[in-house]
């Protein structure tokens, strides 16, 4: 069996938010159970899996420092797709097919781990109390969501670290209903920014200290990118001054391109409206052999906000099966910070 | 360098009969070859599918032996970091034949594990994990499918006879519970807990043997077809060793005009090289092309045959390899190249003008006797000690090897023995000649005869085994199938339907319920039967050796019979105390006896219906003998058949399925019969060049005595009588050394092959048949130059004793 | 003994006819000895065959010992040779898987009338004694023609008929065989035709008689 060849499609079909468009699946979820404005979310029961929806993903990223300063970023991310609407097999019978990614980057280095499941047996999952997410011997656990321990591997890497929530979860959007398209198309989607980090990361087998901050990333739907829409933009920054912002931009094949973003102040979210932020690259980075930008001026007029972003380290590719741009970067210009940017659809 | 060639090629313009012998000569010889190497090259790619389907890839499987691996403890695993994944297998068994189920997960499958190929983009990939779900298996595999049965699709790179699905449709269809084993990837963390500490022991590496002892088991059948093959190539060359021997002979005085002429001895040799390679390429294509045919045809049957022996299961098509091409040529120049080395170092040494002496073959014979002599009593002392102190099956082989090529060189040494007794003995003048030129003439014929030799013994010995072994067989057959009517319900609820419907029929004397289960012991399959107390056992079924009441220890239910295959390989005799795998653990059991399973390519055990059920009680309760009056068969057949819905394929009568087993074993020996008649034939033309080579160079030596009148008449009737007596003695010699193959096939190289050994019955009729064969083929084969003789024109005969030679 | 008369034989040869010999008109009488002598292709090895029985002619009368040899076929002409004829050729023609002693007797055993004492005498004479058990591939040449002339005397035939019976040999050899093959017929009074192209030798016989163009000069 081709497995690669297979899961290709698999993720294809099942993942076009990682950014590929597919024809005739992902413009609609039909049978899927449909993202909607009217339906709050409600914790902690949302932490959970909405098997009925078509894909659903559990995202950390977060800044490291080591003890001697060096800056590093790390990724942790569990997917779950259904295979089909209303999947009401158990077992090996269930059509559920789990994925997880793992990064690591510095400087100069970037770590990449993947793992399939399928759903069923037990391989993989999410339980709401005490909370814990798994996928193999990776683990996001704790008490509850404010209190979790996060640890993946990989070739040459691994990383044991402590999230501690300092601030309240953050719904995207009205009120956790975020809007990805001109034409509708829409996901639930909650985070929480608020995350400092303590713990150990591990390169070819040499543990070393690292203390940080995080942000979780909870979404899902069952369509999410219109046709024409190709990949985007997304970035998550923790400013120097206490605010984080979630800036995304969605690529179409005709512009303008659609874009969000979220400005959160003292554990208050503001939504920003599509076209109110200026995303610019200045200069892109030949990554595996595709021209990827890894340097941004990111304008949010209304917030002051004028700021270059850069890659810590350019080549933060994750060549996983379906790869995608993913790592650090630090800002500079109207405010400093840290933060993470996501790529996604550059051929 | 063009005038050589086309003076060295006139010859044949004149001798298109010589001509055609060499062509044909080079093209059996390279024909029956390249089939069998045709044949196993298909076979052996078929077995490499197989093995990168089903474990040949290298990787680990870890598992239970003798049982499933618990979910639990695979999802275990797979959380303490653990790169596994599961396989669900199992045989379904359906009215038209056994279907072998593998069930992957290709979410967690190794890339490594190449188990099926999918074109990247098909609709089949999505297909695959769908809860329909869609099954891959080889063209010749699904008329096997049972009537309802998932989509399926074909794809040639899958072994015969297996269908590739999702793990989860593989549950379904098997009814599993568990998973058969786990596929350990390559690439694994160092820092993990062993799994056999994780599991407690549950879970631990799988012998692979299971797996891959296809390639090794059926290597006995492969080194078979090509040992007759190779057989037939020598036997081949002899043709044309001895066809371009006569043409040397016959273009000696062009050689020495062309020597005269100024041409040099390197040039001489290099034309005769270029001449034979014209020749040699035509030939070998021509071989190659017949021996395509001849794979093509024997194909299906050798499928047949391994299927049968071994279970192993091999595509019913022929693919034309280039390597097959490239090796085939290769050795057809080669073995030509050998066999023209004589003639050639002849030409390139050939004195220009040469001594009228007679050729001094005397002392020459006596030398090469002695060298023949001290090689094969080598090979033969050597065969004795191997067979002594060597085992395996390469030892086996080697063993017929040696005693095969010992008793060839020893063949001439032993004719010339017997000529000469006789000649000493001999007072009669033209006894004494005919005794003492046949001594001479051991000199050409030898190399036929000694191929005369291997194709008879081989004979003997192939069709001693075949035969005893069809003995054997249609006997143990006739006791084994003991019941009137055998019937297999679709399931268990249907199969406790007919039980009682039958319990209540008074036609019916007894239902013997035929229930198994698959496991496995110390890694190898082995079926488990359960049976009840009933004389019919103890009447009928053949013991090899046992206690003395085998089936009521059975009965007794701490006792287990073995079968022959289970007992070789385990080394396993009556007492001794075999500790039988069960769910939860393993049961010591006494061995009862060990009885034959002729043909069985897996172990097989039996035990008292209650100890079978006890462990295994859901074992598939579908399958019964009855006995009963045979005159009530054909009715209750039709009964039953009616009142359950059955198919046809759901009752056999005893008559039917012993017809079966029949046909199954004649397919099975027909590629060795077939092999065999091509090799004697391939004898037989080698024979008749040997013959008609020295008839030609034989003119001299009879023109004095047709000078001293006798005449040519007599002179070819005592020809003709030489010809018969050296095959008659032959075919004599080829008779104990047949017996030999047969002992060393039977006894030796079949149980190491196969694990059963056979009696031996001898069947004088077939070696007088054989014998009437060999004298046939050699009185055909010397009945030309007779013939020839006869019309040799006097002028012919009197230019001997003008001519310079 | 033997006579001739208007013997022709010709041959096909490429399409063309040759005539070899062309009425050849010939007598020898019991005990006498002649010499056939003439060039290449003169036809004296051909006459000989024929005296011999061991090719057919075309036309005229051939009889030896008083036989017709034109009224027999080849079993009754074979007959004849073997019980009648002694033949010598130029090459010995022996038959190398017998030992001399076996190829010396092998015509008279054949023939039915062979004499140990005269055998044993024989191979004395000849000086083979020692060799008798030894093959013809171990003799020198003049040894084997002696063996075959043994082997033609052995029978005590009518009529020796030599072809060139020294051809192989060297000269003094030839001289030694010679005189060991005339002195045996004196003795035994068998009648001796012999084809040479020697004069030296032809003229130790009673007789020459010289060939040309298929005629007798």
């Amino acid at each position: 069996m081709n497995v690669r060849a297979l899961l290709c499609i698999l993720c294809l079909a099942g993942l076009p938010v990682l950014g590929q468009s597919f024809a005739g699946l992902g413009d609609n979820g039909d049978g899927y159970a449909q993202v909607t404005a009217d339906s709050p979310l409600v914790f902690p029961a949302d932490h959970g899996a909405h098997p009925d929806f078509r894909i659903e993903w559990w995202y950390v990223t977060a800044n490291l420092e080591t003890e001697d300063g060096t800056q590093m970023g790390l990724q942790w991310t569990l997917f779950r797709q259904a295979g089909q609407p209303n999947d009401t097999g158990t077992g090996w019978q269930s059509r559920q097919i789990w994925m997880g990614h793992a990064g690591l980057t510095t400087p100069n280095r970037h770590f990449v781990g993947e793992i399939f499941a399928r759903g069923g047996i037990g391989q993989a999952g999410v339980r709401i109390a005490p909370f814990e997410a798994w996928i193999d011997d990776w683990r996001m656990a704790g008490p509850d969501f404010d209190d979790l321990l996060l640890s993946a591997n990989g070739p040459g890497f691994s990383y044991d670290v402590k999230l501690s929530a300092y601030g309240p979860l953050i719904r995207h959007g009205q009120d956790g209903f975020a809007v990805k398209s001109e034409t509708g198309q829409a996901s639930y989607y909650y985070s929480q920014p608020h995350y400092s980090l303590s713990g150990s990361v591990t390169i070819d087998g040499k543990p070393q200290q690292v203390t940080g901050t995080a942000w979780l990333d909870r979404e899902w739907s069952s369509q999410q990118l219109s046709g024409d829409q190709t990949g985007w933009d997304w970035f998550s920054l923790h400013l120097d001054s206490g605010e984080k912002v979630m800036l995304a931009r969605i690529r179409s094949l005709k512009e303008p391109h659609f874009s969000a973003g979220t400005w959160i102040e003292n554990g208050q979210a503001t939504q920003i409206a599509n076209g109110a932020i200026v995303f610019s690259p200045l200069e892109t980075s030949d990554v595996g052999g595709r021209d990827i930008p890894t340097s941004w001026r990111l304008k949010l007029p209304e917030r002051g906000l004028d700021v270059e972003v850069r890659a810590l380290n350019p080549q933060s590719f994750m060549t996983t099966l379906f790869p995608y741009w993913e790592g650090p970067v630090s800002i500079s210009g109207s405010h400093t910070g840290v933060g993470y940017l996501e790529m996604t659809g550059y051929e | 360098m063009r005038t050589l060639l086309k003076a060295l090629i006139s010859h044949w313009r004149q001798k298109p009969f010589q001509l055609l012998t060499l062509v044909i000569g080079l093209a059996v010889a390279t024909a029956l070859w390249s089939g069998v190497q045709a044949l196993n090259a298909e076979a052996r790619a078929s077995y490499d599918q197989a093995a990168s389907v089903l474990g040949g890839d290298g990787l680990t499987r870890l598992g239970a032996e003798g049982r499933d691996v618990a979910l639990e403890d695979y999802v275990m695993l797979r959380l303490s970091g653990w790169k596994v994944s599961p396989v669900i297998e199992g045989r379904l068994r359906g009215p038209r034949g056994s279907l072998r189920i593998i069930g992957i997960d290709p979410i967690t499958l190794p890339v490594e594990a190449d188990m099926l190929r999918l074109p990247a983009g098909s609709e089949d990939i999505g297909a695959f994990l769908s809860p329909e779900g869609r099954v891959f298996l080889h063209p010749t595999t699904v008329d096997r499918l049972p009537e309802t049965f998932p989509q399926h699709r074909i794809d040639d790179s899958l072994p015969p006879g297996v269908a590739i699905m999702d793990i989860s449709l593989a549950e379904r269809l098997l009814e599993a519970d568990a998973v058969s084993y786990l596929i350990f990837a390559p690439d694994q963390r160092q820092d993990l807990t062993p799994v056999e500490v994780l599991t407690d022991g549950r879970v631990g590496k799988l012998a692979q043997e299971t797996q891959g002892d296809l390639a090794r088991l059926t290597d006995s059948f492969h080194l078979n077809l090509t040992a007759f093959g190779f057989l037939s190539f020598v036997v081949g060359l002899f043709i044309v060793h001895s066809t371009i021997g006569l043409a040397f002979e016959q273009r000696r005085a062009m050689f020495r005009t062309l020597r005269a002429c100024g041409t040099s001895s390197r040039m001489l040799v290099a034309g005769l090289v270029m001449e034979l390679s014209l020749i040699v390429s035509i030939s070998a294509v021509a071989g190659m092309v017949m021996g395509y045919v001849i794979a093509a045809t024997l194909l299906p049957d050798v499928a047949l045959s391994l299927r049968g022996l071994y279970g192993a299961e091999i595509s019913g098509e022929l693919s034309l390899r280039p390597s097959w091409w490239a090796l085939g040529l290769g050795m057809s120049f080669a073995g030509a190249l050998v066999a023209s080395v004589q003639s050639l170092w002849r030409a390139a040494n050939l004195p220009v003008l040469a001594p009228a002496l007679p050729e001094a073959w005397h002392a020459a014979q006596q030398a090469s006797l002695r060298r023949q002599s001290a090689l094969a009593s080598g090979l033969l002392i050597g065969a004795g000690l191997l067979l002594i102190f060597g085992s395996g099956l390469a030892a086996s082989f080697a063993v017929m090897g040696g005693v095969l090529m010992g008793a060839a060189l020893m063949l001439p040494v032993v004719l010339n023995k017997v000529l000469s007794l006789a000649a000493s003995r001999a007072r009669a003048p033209l006894a004494r000649w005919f005794w003492a030129d046949g001594r001479q003439q051991l000199r050409g014929l030898s190399l036929a005869l000694m191929a005369l030799l291997l194709a008879l013994s081989v004979n003997i010995g192939v069709g001693t085994m075949v035969d005893s072994f069809r003995k054997t067989f249609l006997g143990w057959l006739d006791q084994r199938l003991a019941a009137e009517l055998y019937v297999t319900a679709s399931d268990d609820a249907q199969g406790a339907d007919i039980a009682r419907w039958l319990t209540a029929d008074e036609r019916v004397d007894a239902i013997l319920p035929i229930w198994g289960e698959d496991l496995a012991y110390q890694g190898w399959p082995f079926t488990l039967y359960g049976v009840v107390d009933h004389p019919t056992y103890a009447d009928n079924w053949p013991i090899l050796e046992g206690l003395t009441t085998p089936w009521e220890k059975i009965a007794g239910g701490d006792h287990i019979l073995v079968s022959e295959q289970l007992a070789r390989r385990f080394e396993l005799t009556t007492g001794d105390t075999l500790s039988l795998p069960v769910p939860n653990g393993a049961v010591p059991l006494i061995v009862a006896g060990v009885y034959p399973d002729y043909g069985n390519p897996v172990g097989a055990a039996i035990v008292s219906q209650a100890r079978l059920l006890r462990h295994f009680p859901d074992v598939a309760k579908q399958r019964f003998g009855l006995r009963m009056a045979p005159e009530d068969v054909a009715g209750l057949q039709a009964e039953l058949t009616q009142q359950f819905a059955l198919s046809d394929s759901q009752t056999i009568d005893q008559a039917g399925i012993k017809g079966f087993s029949r046909q199954v074993f004649e397919k099975t020996f027909a590629v060795t019969i077939a092999l065999n008649a091509l090799t004697l034939t391939v004898a037989g033309i080698a024979l008749l060049t040997s013959l008609l080579t020295l008839a030609t160079m034989r003119l001299p030596q009879l023109a004095p005595l047709w000078a001293m009148g006798i005449t040519r008449a007599t002179l070819g009737r005592i020809e003709l009588i030489r010809a018969l007596m050296l095959a008659f003695l032959t075919a004599i010699l080829a008779l104990p050394l047949g017996l030999a193959v047969a002992w060393i096939l039977m006894q030796v190289i079949n149980v190491e092959a196969f694990g059963w050994k056979l009696p031996i019955f001898l069947f004088p009729g077939q070696w007088i048949a054989l014998l009437a064969m060999a004298l046939g083929t050699a009185a055909l084969a010397a009945l030309w130059p007779v013939i020839k003789l006869r019309r040799t024109p006097a002028g012919r005969l009197l230019r001997i004793f003008a001519d310079e030679r | 003994m033997l006579k001739a008369r208007a013997v022709t034989k010709s041959f096909e040869t490429g399409g063309r006819r040759i005539t070899v010999l062309d009425g050849i008109d010939f007598d020898l009488a019991a005990g006498e000895s002649a010499a056939l002598t003439g060039e290449s292709g003169s036809g004296k090895s051909t006459f000989l065959h024929l005296i011999a029985g061991l090719d057919g002619f075309d036309g005229g009368e051939i009889s030896v010992n008083g036989k017709d040899l034109s009224r027999m076929d080849d079993t009754m002409r074979s007959r004849l040779r073997r019980e009648t004829l002694g033949v010598v050729f130029q090459q010995f023609n022996l038959i190398p898987s017998l030992s001399v002693a076996d190829n010396l007797g092998f015509q008279a055993r054949i023939a039915g009338h062979y004499d140990e004492d005269w055998g044993r005498d024989l191979l004395i004479r000849l000086g083979l004694a020692e060799m008798a058990d030894r093959f013809p591939e171990q003799l020198s040449g003049g040894q084997q023609q002696r063996v075959a002339i043994g082997r033609a005397l052995a029978t005590r035939p009518a009529l020796l008929l030599a072809d060139e019976p020294t051809g192989n040999l060297d000269e003094a050899t030839g001289d030694t065989v010679m005189d060991l093959l005339l002195g045996l017929v004196a003795e035994t009074g068998t009648s001796v035709l012999m084809v040479t192209h020697s004069q030296r030798l032809a003229a130790k016989l009673d007789r020459v008689v010289t060939l040309k163009g298929g005629k007798i000069l």
